[in-house]
């Protein structure tokens, strides 16, 4: 269990040079800029293949500035990009239009191609995007950054505390489950697995019960309703200067080839 | 600053009408180190939870020299600390330093303020190098450490420890013995580990069916093993409690004294 902690703890982790330039960054400029290039992505209409490049562009500049590789990228990508491949595979039969593509049992519409190709390039960009966040800043300046820019203080606990339960739960199910291995639990049908369904409910209230706990050591240390800040964040001038870099390399093209077309 | 804990007739039943506290008389002095003894289900941790305003119940209790009440729980929280007994209930912020600086943060400290407050706790437990970790990444020893440390970072008047040595091997319990002894303040364990609690306390009381059963000096509450029986309590085969230095009450001008540092 402990080797799965690590493994995730390493998908979640920094990458590249830690000590780079954008990995200084201030996480609220790494958070704008990053968002910023998957808007423009996500806004930017079929076929406008230069804003699409220009993304990539900005992506693969922050990469290789944060020194983080392709290796790297694939490793944490990979989880995320055989949903998006599922969706554009089936995206060129769905979708009717233009020319036809006879391949035996289906048929292939090339307005449904175009659709596809772009769907992957818009996906492909956000989730690399959200890679590279996650590359050069750890999860916990994330959720600062988040909480500085005023999203919702709800969700940014709700957050926190996933980050930091999350593996004590799994080592709770790992636990669970080797106690069912162990008296012999191997299920052969569906009826069996009724053992799993108590694991998960016996899970809930433990969990509950947790976070009840917590709450009770939360209140002895003087909690009061808000979560109190160790050191404030600093927006200083490499981080206007970044962001200002991602929103000239990008948006007056976007919005010449918008006019275009 | 009268006394570090002054109960009369402590009573609590839970919300199912069980009785968990049925009359619990116990006074502490500034200083005392105190053990308190009982099997598990005793109540131990519903007294505990009493002395900070978590739980609320009927008779007198007064705690670092306040009257148990809603209009001083934020002053009562500071001066009381409570050590958790799982240090994943305790350790909830994404690293050790936040965390110990949580504390001290909610008792709206500035920035340096929190900041040395942080290093001293961390330096006093010896997990300065560990600031940047993230709490699952540290041992059961040293997660315990830091939950202490979360707690000294307030400088609390009275430090409250709830099975401090559940889930230590036999080295992590020894260097946390050792280092709970160097600090200097009113402490109340609460334990079934009977060596731990003669090797670190002057003073143990034994809590069984809710009230206070027995009261005077560890060494020689822990000798009567017709007592320590009665309430489902045995020192483990083999201990030699002549073998554990005797522990003085501390002096009470000493006491004065470092109650008044705060």
């Amino acid at each position: 269990m402990g080797a799965l902690c690590n493994h995730a703890l390493e998908l979640t982790g920094l990458a590249g040079d830690t000590q780079s330039r954008v990995h200084r960054l201030d996480p609220r400029a790494k958070i704008l800029g990053l968002v910023s290039v998957t808007l423009v992505a996500v806004t930017t209409p079929l076929a406008l293949w230069p804003v699409y490049g220009a993304c990539a562009l900005v992506l693969t500049a922050f990469a290789a500035a944060g020194r983080v590789g392709p290796r790297a990228v694939w490793r944490r990508a990979r989880f995320i990009l055989p949903v998006v491949g599922i969706l554009v595979i089936f995206l060129p039969f769905v979708r009717r239009g233009g020319a036809q593509y006879d391949l035996g049992l289906l048929t292939a519409h090339e307005a449904g191609l175009a659709v596809g190709a772009t769907v992957a390039v818009k996906a492909l960009i956000g989730t690399i995007g959200a890679v590279l966040l996650g590359a050069t800043t750890t999860f916990p300046e994330v959720l600062r950054g988040l909480e500085a820019l005023r999203a919702p203080r709800l969700f940014v606990l709700i957050a926190a505390f996933m980050y930091r339960y999350l593996f004590v739960i799994v080592e709770e199910v790992g636990r669970m489950r080797a106690a069912l291995v162990a008296r012999g639990f191997r299920p052969r049908n569906a009826l069996q697995a009724g053992a799993i369904g108590r694991v998960v409910g016996s899970l809930f209230v433990r969990t509950y019960a947790r976070g009840e706990r917590v709450y009770l050591a939360m209140l002895s240390r003087g909690y009061r309703g808000s979560m109190p800040q160790l050191m404030p964040l600093a927006f200083g001038r490499a981080d206007t200067a970044f962001v200002a870099l991602v929103l000239v390399a990008l948006l007056p093209l976007r919005v010449a080839s918008g006019l275009a077309a | 600053m009268s006394c570090a804990i002054h109960a009369s007739g402590l009573r609590y039943s839970y919300p199912n009408g069980q009785p968990a506290l049925a009359g619990v008389d116990l006074h502490i002095e500034h200083g005392e180190r105190v053990a308190l003894l009982g099997p598990n289900g005793c109540g131990k941790t519903t007294f505990i939870l009493h002395l900070n305003g978590l739980l609320r119940g009927q008779g007198v209790l007064e705690v670092a020299g306040l009257d148990v009440s809603h209009k001083v729980l934020r002053e009562l929280r500071a001066r009381v600390g409570i050590v958790f007994q799982d240090p994943d209930d305790q350790l909830f912020m994404p690293t050790v330093r936040e965390d110990v600086a949580f504390g001290p943060l909610n008792l709206d400290l500035d920035g340096e303020a929190v900041e040395s407050r942080v290093r001293e706790a961390l330096d006093s437990v010896r997990m300065a190098p560990s600031a940047e970790r993230a709490p699952f990444q540290l041992s059961m020893g040293e997660r315990r450490r830091v939950a202490i440390a979360t707690v000294l970072a307030m400088r609390p008047a009275l430090l409250v420890l709830d099975e401090p040595s559940a889930n230590l091997d036999p080295r992590a319990r020894r260097e946390l013995r050792e280092l709970l002894e160097r600090i200097d303040r009113t402490m109340l364990v609460a334990t079934h580990d009977l060596p731990f609690a003669a090797e670190l306390c002057e003073r143990a009381v034994i809590l069984a069916g809710g009230q206070i059963v027995a009261d005077g000096p560890a060494a020689d509450l822990l000798a009567d093993s017709d007592l320590l029986a009665r309430h489902d309590l045995e020192l483990p085969a083999g201990f030699d409690l002549a073998a554990v230095p005797r522990r003085p009450r501390p002096r009470a001008d000493a006491v004065a004294a470092s109650a008044g540092e705060r």
